[in-house]
């Protein structure tokens, strides 16, 4: 089954890492993904609060792309991005007028049955069986304290995806590794988002309470699937806090035994070199 | 020739405001056989039954519709009205134009329309009916309660003290229920125990009430006042007549670390256990999921230690087969469980309040154990986690309860009654503690309730916070509570955190596991919830649509202590009434064999669910064999038509429903 792979702005700017760890993950795990040619913007916050058809039709363009391209679904790893296109998707789905207004905005036909869109987790778990063969280096030892935020599971009745109080998929993943996923607070509390350019000291306020409750309950790095919550987390810590982010391809990438160089993980700015020793 | 009489009621503005009523009576006028018609406001009213009667007399009526309301509200009513105006009451009909017609339509010409239809097709099918006589049945002068908590005990006791006999089943080894777990019940704080126990011991000791503990009911079959009822007397591995409840078994058995069902696991029990020390009978049992006996079937102590060879470890599951005239059903409740959730309902757990992983997050029946005198710790409010008393205790309320994404959309009702108590319980008992209340609302309907709820807030300090908890987590040893305070406006957003010692939550009520598989046993309905469905939730609500069978407490609905033993002596008022006669009336609405026609082939008995079908053989003057035909027997017999329709020589038909009537019925369609 071949995936379209849309990796979205922030892959290719900020969130280089994820792209990078990504590729070497897929590449360890032999799983075809098909970037999807001539991708776009997913419009993010940015679109569907301006206009609300530019919202759906950014999201739409992609999905029909991958469609017409044979690609039976589509991997958006940014959670932004995996968050517009599904529920783009689910408005006109439901909605035949909504449907036929969208395709006249992108001047192309919108596939008849749903693009399934996966976000980080919902792509690896499937493949968790895989994952534990291929574990060479076990991060046993390695506490780690799995992060949701806000996009991955809301809101729910759209996403559909795990329990958005309480979600565990990630820690499954997490565990196929090795490490040892914590028990702690605020795994889907707000990281601040995009007010980290507007209002950098409420960003770094919400990011002190993650980390300290974090390193509180005994981990050893937090595990992300968002580029925003990583800029975040990795970019705002207090002093002393030094709590290495990694992305949660990352993190696997590393038990499979790619190298920490082809994972992206010197780019971060909180090092992790220690953690991982 | 055939004169009918027609009445059509407007039941206020329920029919009137969309129904043309007069148009109705006019058109009901010129029907063929139809000598009179009327329309009036009130026909269930004193002058609209009278109206009937009169017609009947003046008119010489033959048979009479009534076109009003469901024939399940009132045909009872215009029947009797029929019979004493001298009418055989099954020559009266009625046409449903209101749940039927003006409740759900809305235009009115359409709405008239359909209404003279409906009255159309009843004057055709009363045309043919035939005068029918009760079918008398003897009743059995004896009732079971299913349930022995504080509701059962109730209706057990009240149908003893009137003089009737009483089976009363619990499951549990003990009865009492929930309440004789309670620590202090509201709005008066008197000791739960103090008021319960004795009536406990007065149901053991009522020369007219048999108790069966530890015994399920197994199966229900019959009909009012002729139930046949077989009991599962599950297995005590005690001899219950020899024991004399010394407690030695319990003392010497080894397996001490069982979390205790009445403690609601904040004690230890053994395996052979009574599930508290005031249990009534106070006889222990053997839980044999915990017995080292059935386990490995080493250890035999509590057989050695007994001083009267009491203990059987052979014992089986016994029945006992009990005739019964009238079934009152008080199972109860239990609470939501918050930490697993109830997959089978749908209902997703708290994971935000971490799913029970917190020792220190507790419900409100393991507080009640908590405050109890007779609880764990003797009353004092200590945590579970390490035995400390809690400085600061919050209590959340509507923990499931409306909540329509956690699938309970209903109001627990007592939550907000409870918390009250219990904050004012940890402040009597933690004088320098502070107790904060997170509420959605307060719900203090009641006599003294709100003055109560007050006491809690102003005289004991409780802190009660409007809003929301979105998320309990731990910072060391405390529990960080963090919701909103939606009185509180300002920056802060209304956000609130709270350094907790103890967390309660008012998880909802919800009826007991296995009530649906019950309810199916006795042919009750119940909703979505599995609460039990009375017959009329405001003037029938202690009877349930099947005849004889009666609810009393939290079963049926959320209640408190007042509510479910006012229910419970209305439940025995009405058994009470039933077993006041000798021989019930029963409606003769019976399945009748033509044996002329009968082949013999006994499909009928196939298909019929109360077993009425029974064969008779007919012979000749000589005495020899010539046919085995059915025969249905009219006690038994519901006139659910099952046989009418399997007749392949099409020899049953049913009296009241007749092929020709309901033929005729729909002949009178338009």
């Amino acid at each position: 089954m071949a995936t379209g792979y849309f990796p979205g702005c922030s892959l290719e700017g900020t969130a280089a890492e994820f792209d990078m760890s990504i590729r070497c993950l897929a590449q360890a795990l032999d799983l075809e993904l098909r970037e999807i040619d001539d991708w776009n913007c997913c419009g993010a916050s940015a679109a569907h609060q301006t206009n609300h058809l530019l919202g759906l039709a950014l999201p739409a363009r992609t999905i029909a792309l991958a469609a017409a391209q044979g690609l039976e679904e589509i991997f958006a790893p940014c959670a932004a991005c995996s968050n517009r296109l599904i529920a783009a998707q689910a408005e006109w789905l439901g909605d035949a007028g909504v449907r036929a207004e969208v395709e006249r905005a992108i001047d192309m036909a919108l596939p008849a049955a749903p693009v399934p869109v996966r976000n980080c987790i919902d792509f690896l778990l499937p493949h968790i069986e895989k994952i534990k063969t291929a574990v060479t280096r076990p991060l046993a030892g390695k506490k780690v304290a799995c992060y949701y935020g806000c996009l991955l599971v809301r809101p729910p009745k759209v996403l559909a995806f795990d329990d958005p109080e309480n979600p565990t998929s990630m820690e499954t993943v997490a565990a196929a590794t090795g490490a040892e996923p914590v028990a702690w607070g605020f795994r889907t509390e707000c990281c601040g988002a995009a007010f980290a350019m507007s209002s950098t000291a409420s960003v770094e306020r919400l990011c002190e309470r993650i980390l300290v409750n974090a390193k509180a309950e005994g981990a050893h790095m937090v595990i992300v699937a968002c580029p925003l919550c990583h800029a975040n987390l990795d970019m705002r810590q207090p002093k002393g806090m030094a709590l290495p982010v990694l992305y949660l391809t990352q993190l696997v990438g590393l038990a499979v035994g790619v190298a920490p160089k082809a994972l992206g993980l010197k780019k971060h700015i909180t090092p992790v070199a220690a953690a991982i020793a | 020739m055939a004169r009918i009489g027609v009445f059509i009621c407007w039941c206020g503005e329920n029919i009137g405001r969309t129904v043309d009523c007069p148009k109705v009576a006019a058109e009901a006028g010129g029907f063929p056989g139809v000598v009179h018609a009327v329309d009036y406001k009130y026909m269930c009213s004193d002058p609209g039954q009278g109206m009937i009667k009169d017609a009947i007399k003046e008119k010489k009526l033959t048979g009479v519709v009534v076109a009003a309301c469901s024939p399940r509200m009132h045909e009872p009513t215009f029947r009797r009205a029929c019979a004493e105006a001298g009418l055989n009451p099954f020559l009266c009909e009625m046409a449903n134009i209101r749940e039927h017609c003006s409740w759900v339509h809305e235009e009115k010409g359409d709405a008239t329309a359909k209404a003279v239809q409906l009255v159309r097709v009843m004057v055709e099918k009363v045309k043919r009916n035939e005068a029918l006589f009760p079918i008398k049945v003897p009743v059995t002068k004896r009732a079971l309660v299913i349930g022995g908590g504080i509701a059962g005990i109730q209706a057990a006791l009240d149908i003893a003290n009137g003089g009737q006999k009483v089976v009363l089943v619990e499951k549990e080894p003990s009865i009492g229920g929930h309440m004789a777990q309670l620590s202090e019940t509201f709005p008066t704080l008197d000791c739960s125990q103090c008021i319960l126990t004795p009536r406990m011991v007065e149901v053991a000791a009522h020369p007219n009430i048999t108790l069966h503990t530890y015994a399920e009911v197994e199966s229900v079959s019959g009909f009012i006042g002729n139930f046949d009822v077989k009991i599962r007397l599950k297995a005590r591995s005690v001899d219950i007549k020899k024991c004399t409840g010394c407690g030695l078994c319990a003392q010497k058995c080894p397996q001490k670390k069982i979390p205790s069902e009445f403690d609601e696991g904040l004690g230890m029990r053994t395996a052979i256990y009574t599930p508290f020390a005031q249990a009534v009978p106070n006889k222990p049992v053997i839980d044999r999921a915990h017995c080292t006996k059935f386990l490995t079937g080493k250890c035999g102590v509590c057989q050695k230690v007994c001083p009267v060879g009491a203990v059987d470890y052979a014992q089986e599951d016994t029945f006992v087969e009990e005739k019964i005239g009238a079934i009152v059903v008080a199972t109860g409740y239990r609470l939501y469980d918050f930490r697993n959730g109830e997959k089978d309902y749908g209902i997703e757990g708290y994971g935000e309040y971490g799913y029970g992983q917190y020792k220190d997050v507790i419900d409100g029946l393991q507080f009640e154990r908590l405050a109890s005198a007779s609880g764990p710790t003797g009353g004092a409010i200590l945590r579970p986690s390490d035995g400390k008393a809690p400085e600061t205790v919050v209590f959340i309320k509507c923990v499931g309860s409306r909540d329509c994404a956690k699938g309970l959309s209903y109001c627990s009702k007592i939550c907000c009654m409870y918390i009250a108590k219990h904050a004012m319980l940890y402040k009597h008992k933690v004088h320098h503690g502070t107790a904060y209340v997170f509420y959605m609302d307060i719900r203090a309907g009641g006599k003294n309730y709100d003055e109560f709820v007050r006491r809690a807030i102003e005289e004991d300090g409780a802190v009660y916070i409007r809003g929301r908890v979105s998320r309990i987590y731990t910072r060391g040893d405390k529990l960080i509570v963090a919701g909103a305070d939606t009185l509180l406006g300002g920056a802060a957003g209304g956000r609130v955190e709270i350094e907790a010692d103890m967390v309660v939550l008012a998880t909802a009520m919800r009826p007991q596991y296995g009530i649906e598989a019950l309810a199916q046993k006795l042919s009750i309905g119940y909703d979505e919830y599995g609460f039990l469905t009375e017959a009329h939730p405001k003037l029938r609500p202690v009877e349930t649509n099947t005849a004889g069978i009666f609810l009393a407490g939290a079963c049926q609905g959320v209640k408190d202590i007042p509510e479910a033993v006012g229910q419970a002596s209305g439940a025995a008022a009405k058994v009470l009434g039933l077993f006041s006669s000798d021989q019930l009336e029963r409606e003769p609405i019976v399945a009748r064999v033509n044996q002329s026609q009968c082949v013999g082939c006994f499909y009928c008995e196939q298909v019929c669910p109360y077993h009425a079908i029974e064969r008779e053989e007919k012979r000749d003057k000589a005495g020899n064999l010539i046919a085995r035909v059915a025969k249905v027997n009219a006690g038994l017999c519901q006139g659910c038509g099952a046989c009418v329709a399997t007749c392949r020589s099409n020899s049953i038909d049913l009296d009241g429903f007749s092929e020709e009537q309901v033929f005729s019925e729909i002949g009178g369609l338009r």
